[in-house]
């Protein structure tokens, strides 16, 4: 009995992947444009100064008549890079501090917990700003700031999931049939964690473009002739209380929703690889 | 060869102990029955012959020297549910050459059909599992298997077939068998000794 609406129907796993690849797509699309815009769209032009949105300036201009939109654009592509790269490094730390504490005995272990626990304490934007001008700021001490401060959370999820493999009886069997540490680490505990490895290192990725962005804001991130969203929010706090409400409401929006976007990428991926939850939705 | 636990005692917890003062031995090509009912720590000596775990006191030797670690253990133990036994990740074919490369004939007459051999464990019955998880640990290196309930959740024929597969490989090689059971029919069948567990 399958009557024609049921074909068209959706199932709750059509509907995570469709919203997984839709919402890849337009982060990668925004990324795509952004890096493409020539640093010539975006010059000075006093002809156009503070226009509000408008058919041809859809995000409006600035004091310098630069065109938001292109603006808010190449700012975005910079924060996914920084992002990306962000992400991909802490899950890199994550994986090896994950798996070397449960693994190497009860020492390192110790100290793996005491150094996470060391991160979380303080808060994040001042150990990123403390890193970040002690590596000579700029692009490369923000990406190596966000990055040795994002990787705890994911550090905890793993160490917990090889905490428990650990006691599993196939892994003791393996131990048994003369499998060294490393090899068991590799082929047996990997491939366990890879759910929440992808899974994890998505959803560092909206955290450290929003912390990109705040550090930026607050003067000790990117340098100010980038187009970053953080120096687009800080230069636009002059002239908010001008009016020009627009410089400052459509770079934020779109950076809440790309974050967000990405966020829902990271969720909707967990319901389909995790076996899981992959039965429940 | 010779497995031997001399005067072992052991409890999980310090103030419990499971088994005190055991004295147990076996030679190579033997089959040894260990019977006794549930919680008196049929299992634990299992674990404790095959070096998963350690003896509080006494010891557990080899040919005269303790078991090694690290390397192919040639005390291999076998468990009751095989499920737990192998990695749900891995596939079938996989699983079966974890140690060594069993021949097709013994593939075949352990049952194993190949058909299975691209399945995930979850796509398999407990049965059928265990023809793997015994296969598998039927390497020439080991020297003493372990049979701790190996197909007590198995129905007769293929149980007759497992231990069928596995008695002729023992004699072949002249592999000791230790099979922990509570299942007197069986283990009286197979063994050529039975060693009861009381209350001590």
């Amino acid at each position: 009995m399958c009557d024609k609406k049921k074909v068209f129907a959706l199932g709750p796993r059509e509907k995570a992947l469709i919203s997984v690849v839709g919402f890849t797509l337009i982060v990668a699309v925004v990324m795509l444009i952004g890096s493409r815009i020539p640093d010539s769209a975006i010059m000075t032009d006093f002809a156009n100064i503070n226009q509000a949105p408008s058919s041809s300036h859809i995000f409006g201009t600035d004091w310098m008549g630069r065109d938001m939109l292109l603006r808010t654009l190449k700012g975005l592509s910079l924060s996914i890079w920084v992002g990306i790269i962000c992400s991909l490094s802490s899950t890199c730390v994550a994986v090896i501090m994950g798996i070397i504490g449960p693994v190497f005995g009860k020492k390192v272990d110790a100290v793996i917990c005491f150094l996470v626990d060391l991160v979380l304490s303080i808060p994040h934007t001042i150990v990123v700003i403390l890193v970040s001008i002690a590596c000579g700021g700029g692009f490369r001490g923000l990406v190596v700031g966000v990055a040795i401060t994002h990787w705890t959370s994911l550090t905890r999820v793993i160490r917990a999931e090889i905490l428990q493999l650990k006691e599993a009886e196939y892994i003791k069997t393996a131990e048994m049939f003369g499998k060294t540490r490393a090899q068991i680490c590799v082929q047996h505990m990997l491939p366990h964690i890879v759910p929440q490895l992808i899974v994890g290192t998505i959803l560092v990725f909206p955290h450290a473009i929003i912390h990109e962005a705040s550090i930026t804001f607050l003067g000790f991130g990117l340098p100010s002739h980038e187009p970053a969203i953080g120096i687009i929010l800080s230069e636009s706090m002059k002239y908010l209380t001008s009016g020009q409400w627009w410089l400052a409401t459509f770079p934020g929006l779109t950076l809440v929703l790309i974050s967000l976007a990405v966020s829902s990428v990271g969720r909707n991926l967990e319901k389909i690889i995790d076996p899981a939850a992959a039965y429940k939705i | 060869m010779l497995l031997k636990a001399d005067a072992v005692t052991f409890g999980y917890t310090k103030d419990k102990t499971i088994l005190k003062n055991i004295d147990f031995q076996i030679e190579s090509g033997e089959i040894v029955g260990i019977t006794a009912p549930s919680g008196f720590g049929k299992s634990t000596l299992g674990k404790l012959l095959a070096g998963y775990l350690q003896p509080n006191t006494g010891t557990v030797t080899l040919d005269g020297k303790p078991l090694k670690k690290g390397g192919y253990n040639p005390v291999q133990l076998i468990f009751q549910h095989p499920e737990k036994n192998v990695d749900p990740k891995w596939k079938m074919k996989k699983v079966l050459r974890e140690a060594w490369n069993p021949p097709q004939e013994m593939i075949e007459e352990m049952g194993i059909r190949e058909s299975w051999m691209n399945r995930w464990p979850s796509e398999l019955s407990g049965g059928e599992l265990q023809r793997f998880c015994v296969l598998r640990a039927l390497s020439p290196e080991t020297k003493f298997l372990i049979a701790d309930e190996m197909t007590t959740m198995l129905d007769v024929i293929t149980q007759a077939q497992i231990w069928q597969v596995v008695k002729k490989y023992a004699r072949l090689h002249n592999m000791g068998i230790i099979v922990i059971s509570h299942e007197k029919a069986l283990v009286e069948r197979l063994c050529t000794r039975v060693v009861y567990l009381d209350n001590n």
